[in-house]
Formats: C-alpha cells, sequence, structure tokens
C-alpha cells in the first residue's frame, strides 16, 4: 500500500516536471506573445499543481498536505487572471499577431484580415 | 528495486527537467523581444520555483519553503499584474516583431511609417490654414 502511494508520488513528480519543461519548450518556440501565454499559463500551471499535489500526497503531516493544497488552488486561481490581464493589456496597447496566425476575433474590422490592428 | 529506489529516481530526473525548463525561460526572458514576452517568462519562472520547491520538499522532507512557495505565487501574480497595467500604461508597442520576422515585414513597416508622417504632415497643414 505504501508502495503504490511513493509510485504515485514519482509518477505525478515525473509528470508535472515534464509539463513544466513542456510549457518552457512552448515559450521558447511559439510564435507570439498571445501564443506563448497560452503555452505557459496551461501547461506551466498544470506542472506545478501536480508537484504540489505529489508532495501533499507523500506528506504524513495534515499541515503541510493544508499548505500544499491551498498552494495549488491559489495558484489555479491566479494564473488565468494574471495572464489574461496581460493579453489584454498587451492587445490593448498594440502588441501584433504574427503573421502565421488565421484570425484575429477581437478586430474591430475584419477579424480574417486586419491582423494588425 | 524497491519503490523508495524509483522515487529516488524520478526526484532526480524531475529536477533535471525542472532545471531545462528553468533555463529555456530564463533563454526567452533575455531573448525577449517585447516587454510582454519577459514578462510571461517570469510568470513561468514562478511556476516552475513553486514547483522546485513541491520536488525539494518530497526529496529532504524539509516542507517548511511550501510557506514560501505559497508567498512567491503570491508575489508572482501581484507582479504580473503591476506589470500589466504598466504596459497599459506606457502605451507603445513599437519595440519590433516576434523571432524569425514573422511580424516584421519591413515593407509594411516603412509603409506604415510614411503613412503616419504623411497624416501628420496633413493635419498639421490643416491647422495653419484654420489660423
Amino acid at each position: 500500500m505504501e508502495d503504490l502511494g511513493t509510485c504515485i508520488v514519482s509518477f505525478l513528480i515525473i509528470v508535472g516536471a515534464f509539463f513544466a519543461l513542456v510549457a518552457s519548450v512552448g515559450l521558447l518556440r511559439l510564435p507570439d506573445v498571445y501564443s506563448r501565454m497560452h503555452a505557459a499559463s496551461k501547461a506551466g500551471t498544470l506542472g506545478s499543481g501536480l508537484m504540489l499535489i505529489a508532495l501533499a500526497i507523500y506528506s504524513d503531516d495534515l499541515a503541510t498536505i493544508t499548505r500544499a493544497l491551498i498552494g495549488v488552488v491559489f495558484f489555479l486561481l491566479t494564473a488565468p487572471i494574471a495572464s489574461h490581464l496581460l493579453a489584454k493589456a498587451a492587445y490593448a496597447v498594440g502588441y501584433r499577431l504574427s503573421d502565421i496566425s488565421v484570425m484575429d476575433e477581437m478586430s474591430k474590422s475584419d477579424p480574417l484580415k486586419d491582423k494588425n490592428a | 528495486m524497491n519503490a523508495q529506489d524509483v522515487l529516488d529516481m524520478s526526484i532526480n530526473i524531475a529536477l533535471v527537467l525542472l532545471s531545462l525548463a528553468f533555463l529555456l525561460t530564463i533563454f526567452r526572458i533575455v531573448k525577449g523581444p517585447t516587454l510582454p514576452d519577459r514578462i510571461l517568462g517570469l510568470d513561468m519562472l514562478v511556476g516552475a520555483a513553486i514547483g522546485y520547491i513541491a520536488v525539494i520538499g518530497v526529496k529532504t522532507g524539509y516542507t517548511l519553503y511550501v510557506d514560501i512557495a505559497i508567498a512567491l505565487g503570491l508575489v508572482g501574480f501581484l507582479a504580473t499584474v503591476a506589470f500589466a497595467r504598466f504596459i497599459l500604461v506606457r502605451g507603445q508597442a513599437d519595440e519590433g516583431g516576434t523571432e524569425d520576422g514573422h511580424e516584421m515585414d519591413p515593407d509594411k513597416v516603412i509603409d506604415q511609417k510614411m503613412g503616419e508622417l504623411g497624416t501628420k504632415l496633413r493635419s498639421s497643414d490643416n491647422e495653419k490654414q484654420g489660423s
């Protein structure tokens, strides 16, 4: 039984670290701010959340379990807000989408053509 | 090979993967090319640091740092919000395009600049005629 818990913890840790790595590769490879934001905020949140959950499963102390879970909830609440705010600010100021993006639904004129609004 | 060995090995693998993630994110922060990219990199760095703290907590059993992870998450969130406000207030976006030159088409940039210049000249002409 204890072995099963340890195996679950090792699995969660590896998957979480893998998702953090995927997020940073996406940050490096994607073409513009908005698509990078999608990589960083979704995969990054999943990665660190999984590692905190692994800590909560591994620990046998109630205080540590609570803190780790509170950390997960807090991170899930704040990460989307932060990146949404950043995206809105960048779009309002006029950072453009990359030329290979297909459409811009927030554009005031033609969403399919006017990508540089 | 018992479960503890598996755990030790996976902790080492996870630390290597997280270090790689750190390095790639720092590369993006240094490279830019725009201010929101760098802010996004810093946000991602906070997330990776929280994951690092969790892995260290499993490895050493020293879970005091989890409190610091929560505080770090709060500070990272507030920093991103403040930076977003700063972008909005600063209000300039002409610091070049993305890497690979996807949006840095020189002809387009020149056309745009010439267009702005033309409207400026025209409006100043109109002001002169009006006065």
